[in-house]
């Protein structure tokens, strides 16, 4: 699923000060998407976009989608920690054990 | 002839909506499951933009963040020891000056920010931190308050609240209660005894968009400024991941933290309730608490209520120290 290859320099090629170049949009070197037992489902019927899912996330995981105005996840760093159904005063989300997704993340062979 | 200092001027937003959608801490770092100071992260991150320079202090945010050879951080971002936080930024401030004055620099003073935890910033990290605010260095120093050293695996620290299950405090037989002693007031050693320091806020994950205006108000002063930030830890204060904005707005509610700006001298408080709610509340959902009796809690209600007359103000409260109890 993910293209990122990690290359373990030896130690002579670790650049002075260990720099190393930041992320853009996401961190492909530590995916987290597998550390999840359950997962946050969105109603886009019901959802209101009070954005408290996308501003209550450590993991930065719920963004708005301008163009379909629906807030979409991020299946591959969502940790299941559940806050956004905690805190979701719709009640659009519902978490749902991850073993009910035919394609969920414990059952790959090598999850991400 | 001296070329001016561009600073960069930060917008106060007024809600939710106005939070920009850019992510600037980005998704992949190592925190646990609903990590209260990687929410701190995630909101000053989009408070300061992206032209903008972190220190981290030895804590959880340096050594859960960064895994081997990769960093969520999408802005220069630089480890310092836990001790000198203060210091490294109060370089990185005056070298960004003398660029500026030599005119071999052009652009604006990018935001610099020390994120350092409750360890980092008023335990061993203090004389750093007091160094960096006495001098007047244009850079902001943010405690992440987690209440414990949790990255070595939840050891006390003076920011620890009083009967806390700690690694270094557990209850027993001869000390029933956990943690003996009375937590340090933060802001007010900052306000107290810094004259360069012109603004000092406390603010709570529960609160993110007022989080988010404090950081741009503090960072639009040109001299240093202090926050301190709520920031609940499912792992330290064991309590369920999905809890962790729940408690930090319980703590509002029962008055153990309060959130508050001093400003040159004012002060303005935000988000107090009408009436304030017992502390047993926000005590029994947190399994660090479990093994305190009532007497026990009705010291810390004691405390909270003499601390509540005048929060964020030198006054005095009941405390016994260890050796007049003896």
């Amino acid at each position: 699923m993910s293209d990122f290859k990690f290359k373990i320099p030896k130690h002579l090629e670790v650049p002075m000060g260990a720099v190393i170049p930041a992320p853009v949009k996401e961190n492909p070197g530590m995916i987290t998407g597998n550390w999840r037992t359950e997962r946050p489902v969105i109603d886009h019927e019901a959802c209101t976009l009070c954005l408290n899912c996308f501003i209550f996330c450590p993991d930065a995981c719920w963004h708005l989608d301008e163009k379909t105005e629906k807030m979409m996840w991020n299946a591959r760093y969502c940790k299941g920690c559940m806050i956004c159904v905690n805190e979701c005063p719709a009640d659009c989300l519902t978490p749902q054990n991850e073993l009910d997704f035919p394609k969920g993340v414990v059952r790959l062979d090598k999850p991400f | 002839m001296a070329n001016p200092v561009k600073t960069q001027n930060l917008e106060h937003i007024k809600g939710i909506r106005k939070v920009p959608q850019e992510e600037y801490y980005v998704p992949g770092h190592r925190t646990c499951q609903g990590c209260g100071p990687a929410l701190v992260y995630k909101l000053v991150s989009k408070a300061t933009g992206p032209n903008s320079i972190f220190l981290g202090p030895t804590g959880c945010m340096y050594v859960a963040n960064t895994s081997y050879l990769c960093s969520p951080w999408a802005y220069p971002w630089m480890h310092t020891q836990i001790t000198n936080g203060g210091a490294v930024a109060s370089g990185i401030e005056a070298a960004y000056q003398v660029l500026i004055r030599k005119g071999k620099y052009k652009g604006e003073l990018p935001n610099i920010v020390v994120m350092a935890g409750d360890g980092g910033s008023i335990d061993i990290g203090l004389q750093a931190m007091s160094g960096m605010l006495y001098r007047g260095h244009d850079a902001l120093f943010i405690m992440y308050d987690n209440e414990s050293y949790a990255n070595t695996g939840i050891q006390t620290s003076p920011a620890t609240p009083y009967g806390a299950n700690t690694t270094f405090t557990p209850p027993g037989k001869k000390i029933p209660e956990g943690k003996v002693l009375f937590p340090k007031d933060p802001p007010q050693m900052v306000i107290g005894s810094h004259p360069a320091v012109h603004y000092v806020a406390t603010a709570s994950v529960a609160y993110p968009v007022d989080l988010i205006n404090k950081v741009r108000k503090a960072l639009n002063y040109k001299g240093p400024a202090f926050l301190h930030l709520h920031a609940p830890c499912p792992k330290g204060w064991l309590f369920d991941a999905k809890k962790t904005v729940e408690i930090a707005k319980l703590a509002i509610q029962t008055g153990m933290w309060v959130n508050y700006e001093w400003e040159k001298g004012e002060y303005t408080y935000q988000h107090t309730p009408k009436e304030y709610k017992p502390v047993k509340e926000y005590m029994k959902l947190q399994k660090r608490f479990d093994h305190l009796t009532d007497a026990h809690i009705a010291k810390m209600q004691a405390f909270i209520d003499a601390k509540l007359k005048a929060p964020g103000k030198p006054i005095a409260v009941p405390v016994q120290g260890p050796r007049e109890m003896a």
